[in-house]
């Protein structure tokens, strides 16, 4: 047991200056009826690291990794290279194995990380202040409702349709139990957003418009009319940005007048990790800051003049003010939230730019290529670095005799709106930095055999 | 080259106001090394980041983004020593002993590190075609058989994203059971001891709170509770063992007390380490529990998250769990979404987060435990609780432990600052402990003792590790007692003396405005 430092002489030592006989004195409060003898039956004793790497190797080898061929998922995870240097540093034990800065004269390099990650994040989503993480996109999206709800003191949502159909299910799981209202739906397979609609939809009972850029379908829209359209009614806009590369590229939500932006990080520094840990972006205008959820971090000094940082303003958290709160959340991604920034630190704004640049352009190849396939259109007018395709058939069926030819072609739309008869037909497809150009053509090539 | 730092780095940065150091140009000593923000040493068209093509033309037309963003970019090399040097001025486990108390911070097997990066867990996208994932479901699949046996639940809930979130989805499952019932049960008991997420999370979900009394011998009063139980009374929310330290002797009775009255019992499982392989909470009437696998399985802290929350389930509350899940059929697995739940899953009270959970918290558990095994755990649950009563036994002639008195504590010694010198509180011992080299226990928590200091060890300290730390807190706690002035304005050899959190909250600073 390479893990457990004590020896038996050593428990036999401290069990004599405890005053109990046997470790099942220390157990006694545990009534008679709940105390096991012995370990659990029908499960394995403890096993050497050799037998637990091989073990777990040959799991990891049930699963086709997305770099050992064309791979062109996107829908609110994002494939990019990681520089080495992230990794390596993340791992770093001081960074690692640290607790949450609660102690910060021995947490100046957890604090100040989150103090450039929030100032990153701001500036990269156009807002005055961030905050040092949530769990992920889909949450902090659900948080941002709330947080309108709490500003406005109204209660009704207007969830765009582009808005990643996971995110509106888990604003529908928590809506049915607090009250608030959600007007939504699925996407239409058109061109353009739905955002002018929207704001003809605002009412006085409105809280927040909820708008997704690029959305679940890849469209990128300006969205500064429905932000005043927004302020106008006293609703605020909320912006939502799970792919944050995008925004080397195009405008961001803050520069258009969005109150509040959440996002998904995933994409700079995490990793796909097949859904999770990732790291939710959380972001709004100075004004409002007393009002968000989570913790974060801010400048001060110490007793001898010296700048520093600390956690601040936790008279909004949970430990703090308990069931007042502004949220129940607690441990946040830190360690992601430390990986997007050292990425982003890496990229730099030159960086992020040709990053952001490259993507689009792959994808506008690869978008007029995958358009020659006979029978295939292409959805949007505007895209980024994901895009919808129209096929002549459902497209479910043809992600998985893709993926029989090793090509993991996009995800359905059969997938994310299953009782949607009418998005059958559409393909999201993502192209970033990391697709070659033989990877399009093979995925070209391969589609068009499977429409044949 | 643009610079976005105007003033560059200052060197007199430090030595301004700095008159305990102002001795050296650079304000560094030695191995302490002052480290700016990227903000003032990196440079708007530097770039770590090579590319092996040219950025092509774009046509976006009006929503091009044209403003300059104020991104601040680094060479590798720059990026490389900037983290570097920030993550020395960090304490961690990896250091030393790190007693913080309820938040379990044991070592962390690089070998969990190692496996979660395999590709076939790390380079796998969740929308993945589900024959292309069946590795990654397969693990999901295997810690979630783990979870179910090792706590005796009828079944898990794996996507909660940390504890917090795991309570969230505890309390929807009990809010769903009684919609199905058809009732409108509006309130949550919960502890004046439990930590901040429980009553936060029951006022997220839309409950009142209410708090339960505590006995002398700092339990729940099973009286009051039966007292206050009724047909208003939703559930209870219990943390065993319970932010004390303590078992909850009765929690068998209070579960039958709360089911009778038709109330469900959810238990904050965050110190499921003190008892994991020696009790089942399923043998106790749990209905919900959330699992910290940032905790008991030893997944790192990693400053603050990822955490990972699994809920395991009774069979009452099972029904109304959360989707996805993974389910299996002979050698192959089947992730179970809204489209596929009908029939099986028709109660499920929906989603809670996009995709399938914490996976790279899963691959680690899973290695963690598999490595211990079912004796291991047994043995990790045993050195937790004899490590913290060696603590609680060796300190107790010197702090003020104020259930000591009844008997062993389980996996964290609680201490108050009962004795302390006038004008000395909790507060200067944590900080004489920095500059004895530790992290602080946690301190002021629970509300329910006067400046309680809540010591967890852990299973991962040796003898000797505890010995030295039982002896530096020994001396803290004489010179607090003492009335050592030099303590109120510890540390004094750490990167910082103590901050001035006022200021911080008075005038927030939340982002580099240069």
């Amino acid at each position: 047991m390479r893990y457990l430092p004590l020896t038996s002489d050593d428990r036999t030592a401290m069990l004599a200056t405890i005053g109990a006989a046997s470790i099942d004195d220390l157990f006694a409060d545990v009534p008679a009826e709940a105390r096991l003898e012995g370990p659990i039956a029908g499960l394995p004793d403890h096993a050497s690291e050799l037998a637990v790497e091989r073990h777990m190797g040959a799991l990891a080898r049930r699963s086709r990794a997305a770099g050992e061929g064309p791979f062109f998922l996107g829908a609110g995870a994002y494939r990019h290279h990681v520089p080495a240097s992230v990794d390596h540093l993340i791992q770093r034990g001081e960074f690692l194995t640290a607790y949450t800065p609660y102690q910060p004269e021995i947490a100046q390099g957890t604090l100040q990380m989150l103090f450039e990650f929030q100032s990153q994040v701001a500036r990269l989503l156009g807002t005055d202040v961030a905050n040092a993480s949530m769990y992920d996109g889909s949450t902090a999206c659900w948080e941002a409702i709330v947080m309108a709800r709490r500003i406005t003191k109204r209660a009704k949502a207007l969830l765009s349709t582009g808005l990643h159909p996971h995110y509106r299910s888990v604003a529908r799981t928590m809506a049915k139990y607090t009250g608030d209202v959600l007007v939504d739906g699925d996407p239409r397979l058109e061109a353009g957003t739905d955002w002018a609609a929207l704001a003809d939809s605002i009412d006085k009972d409105t809280s927040c418009v909820v708008v997704q850029y690029p959305d679940i379908l890849g469209r990128i829209d300006d969205m500064t009319k429905l932000a005043e359209a927004c302020q106008a009614a006293g609703a605020l806009l909320i912006a939502v940005v799970t792919e944050p590369v995008a925004l080397g590229l195009i405008k961001s939500p803050g520069e258009m007048g969005a109150d509040i932006v959440v996002g998904e990080g995933q994409s700079l520094g995490v990793g796909l990790q097949f859904g999770g840990p990732y790291v939710g972006l959380f972001a709004c205008k100075t004004k409002y800051v007393r009002q968000m959820p989570g913790r974060l971090c801010g400048e001060t000094v110490d007793a001898n003049g010296k700048r520093g940082f600390v956690l601040t303003l936790s008279t909004r958290e949970q430990h703090i003010r308990r069931e007042k709160a502004t949220s129940n959340i607690c441990t946040n991604s830190g360690l992601c939230a430390l990986a997007f920034s050292i990425h982003m630190t890496l990229l730099g704004e030159a960086g992020l730019r040709q990053l952001a640049a490259i993507n689009h352009g792959r994808a506008k190849a690869a978008a007029a290529e995958l358009a020659k396939v006979p029978g295939v259109s292409v959805l949007n007018n505007s895209f980024f670095n994901e895009f919808t395709l129209l096929l002549p058939t459902a497209a479910r069926p043809v992600i998985h005799k893709l993926a029989e030819k090793d090509i993991l072609g996009g995800v359905s739309l059969g997938r994310l709106y299953p009782d949607n008869a009418g998005l059958e037909n559409g393909l999201v497809v993502a192209v970033t930095e990391t697709v070659t150009e033989a990877d399009i053509s093979a995925f070209a090539a391969a589609l068009k055999e499977v429409l044949a | 080259m643009t610079a976005l730092n105007r003033a560059g780095w200052r060197p007199e940065m430090n030595a301004a106001g700095g008159a305990d150091d102002s001795t050296t140009f650079t304000g560094n000593r030695a191995l302490m090394l002052e480290e700016a923000l990227i903000f003032e040493i990196g440079g708007s068209e530097t770039t770590g980041v090579d590319f092996d093509e040219a950025a092509p033309a774009a046509d976006l037309g009006a929503l091009a983004r044209t403003a300059p963003i104020g991104l601040p970019g680094l060479s590798e090399s720059e990026t490389v020593r900037h983290y570097t040097r920030l993550s020395r001025q960090n304490y961690a486990i990896d250091l030393g002993l790190f007693p913080l108390g309820s938040c379990t911070m044991k070592h962390n097997p690089r070998l969990n590190e190692k496996v979660a990066r395999m590709p076939g867990f790390a380079d796998v996208h969740p929308l993945q075609p589900q024959e292309t994932v069946q590795g990654a479901y397969a693990v999901i699949h295997e810690l979630a058989e783990w979870l179910i046996t090792l706590t005796g639940m009828h079944s898990v809930a794996m996507s909660p994203k940390a504890g917090a979130h795991g309570e969230l989805c505890g309390i929807l499952c009990i809010k769903a059971a009684l919609e199905a019932r058809g009732e409108d049960r509006r309130v949550i008991l919960v502890p004046e001891s439990a930590h901040g997420t429980n009553p936060a999370t029951a006022a997220f979900a839309g409950f009142t709170v209410e708090d339960i009394p505590a006995t002398e011998a700092g339990r729940v009063n099973l009286e009051a509770l039966k007292a206050r139980l009724g047909p208003d009374v939703a559930g209870v929310m219990i943390t065993n063992p319970n932010t004390c330290g303590l078992f909850e002797r009765e929690m068998k009775a209070i579960s039958d007390a709360v089911h009778a009255a038709g109330g469900y019992v959810y238990c904050d499982g965050a110190n499921f380490n003190a008892i994991v392989g020696r009790v089942r909470p399923g043998d106790l009437g749990v209905d919900a529990m959330h699992i910290n696998l940032h905790k008991t399985f030893s997944t790192p802290h990693g400053g603050g998250g990822p955490g990972s929350g699994p809920v395991v389930l009774s069979a009452a509350l099972a029904p109304f769990a959360p989707l996805p899940f993974v389910t299996k059929h002979g050698d192959d697995f089947r992730l179970i979404e809204e489209e596929n739940a009908g029939e099986d899953h028709p109660q499920t009270f929906g989603r809670m987060t996009a995709f399938h959970g914490q996976m790279g918290m899963f691959t680690r558990a899973l290695t963690y435990i598999l490595s211990h095994g079912a004796d291991g755990l047994k043995q990790v649950a045993e050195d937790a609780v004899l490590n913290a009563n060696y603590v609680l036994r060796s300190l107790e002639g010197v702090l003020d432990a104020p259930f000591a008195a009844s008997g062993p504590c389980m996996h964290e010694a609680l201490f108050s600052d009962k004795g302390l010198a006038e004008g000395f509180s909790t507060l200067d011992i944590a900080k004489g402990l920095i500059d004895e080299g530790y992290h602080p226990m946690t301190v002021y928590f629970p509300l329910v003792v006067h400046g309680a200091m809540l010591v967890e060890p852990t299973e991962t300290e040796s003898k000797a590790a505890l010995d030295q730390f039982i002896g530096a807190l020994r001396s803290i706690a004489m010179r607090a007692k003492n009335g050592d002035p030099a303590l109120k304005t510890a540390p004094h050899f750490a990167p910082r003396a103590r901050l001035d959190e006022t200021l911080a909250a008075r005038k927030p600073v939340l982002a580099w405005e240069g």
